[in-house]
């Protein structure tokens, strides 16, 4: 079973590195993009069997130690 | 007078840390991370600046669980002093014995020199020395140093004589170097006895190497 977690600031904290990446997409003449958020996958692979209770394990990591949920957004999807 | 400076592997500003200890008058020991106990008669826990596994995930998320924490923050929960220069600060917000959170510095850049700091609350045992609209000038070094906290938890901050200093220039107008929220460089818990600022005093106590601003800053602690 594979866990994929997207961790990303919130809504309506500004993303200095998304605001750096618009920025040099506009410089290269991208002009269509109106906004960039940048954020960072974490993969893992763990040995239960069960969706429901791997979903919940990766649930407890994120809010112990993976995502700062002061400042960050996470979902979790599940592959078996 | 004894103060416990903590190494994680990837602090690189304990012995400045230690000499500045030293120059205060207080003797001080190095606690290694995998310790469960701080020395009894510790008067002040100090976590130096440097970069506590590499940064990995984000600044201090890592050292925020090494065996020495939960004697760290135990001794916070009781009423000790414990004071977090940069990464230190890092570790303190990730613990939760700190409000709100960093991220990445506005401008993306690792930003190193010196930064005048304006003194906001000196009622507390940490800049019971200066005094409020004091300047100093005092070296900042960090890349993850924007602090962010939310409107409401800013509101309390200031209710509460929390903030302790701000980015400025040398006439004390706002300068903002890292995007920070208010441009804060320093806060406190509500308790007013864990600390925490992105920059080092410790690397301002010799005014041959720029300033000794650091002197009058950390004398609060040892007086």
């Amino acid at each position: 079973m594979k866990a994929i977690v997207n961790i990303q600031l919130k809504q309506g904290v500004l993303d200095p590195q998304g605001k750096a990446v618009h920025h040099a997409l506009g410089a290269l003449g991208f002009d269509d993009v109106e906004n960039v958020r940048i954020g960072k996958q974490i993969i893992i692979e763990l040995k239960q069997d069960d969706k429901a209770k791997a979903n919940d394990e990766v649930k407890k990591m994120c809010e112990a130690l993976l995502a700062n949920t002061v400042i960050e957004d996470y979902t979790i999807e599940i592959i078996s | 007078m004894k103060t416990a400076i903590v190494v994680f592997p990837g602090t690189n500003c304990d012995y400045d840390t230690q000499y500045a200890c030293t120059l205060m008058g207080s003797e001080s020991v190095f606690v290694w991370h995998k310790e469960e106990n701080l020395p009894k008669d510790t008067n002040l826990v100090i976590l130096p600046g440097g970069f506590s596994y590499g940064d990995a995930l984000r600044s201090g998320s890592i050292a925020r669980f090494s065996p020495i924490m939960k004697a760290v923050i135990d001794y916070a929960n009781d009423g000790g002093k414990v004071l977090g220069i940069c990464n230190g600060f890092q570790i303190l917000v990730e613990s939760a014995l700190l409000p709100g959170a960093m991220k990445r510095n506005a401008n993306l850049h690792f930003i190193s020199k010196f930064h005048h700091l304006k003194v906001v609350n000196s009622e507390n045992n940490f800049l019971s020395a200066l005094k409020n609209d004091d300047i100093v000038n005092i070296p900042i070094a960090h890349g993850e140093g924007n602090y962010y906290i939310d409107d409401e938890g800013l509101q309390k901050l200031y209710n509460n004589k929390q903030v302790l200093l701000t980015y400025c220039d040398k006439n004390g107008q706002n300068l903002n170097p890292n995007g920070s929220v208010d441009s804060i460089a320093g806060i406190c818990n509500e308790n007013k006895n864990v600390f925490g600022l992105m920059p080092h005093p410790e690397r301002a106590m010799e005014s041959l190497l720029g300033s000794d601003d650091g002197i009058k800053m950390l004398k609060g602690f040892f007086s």
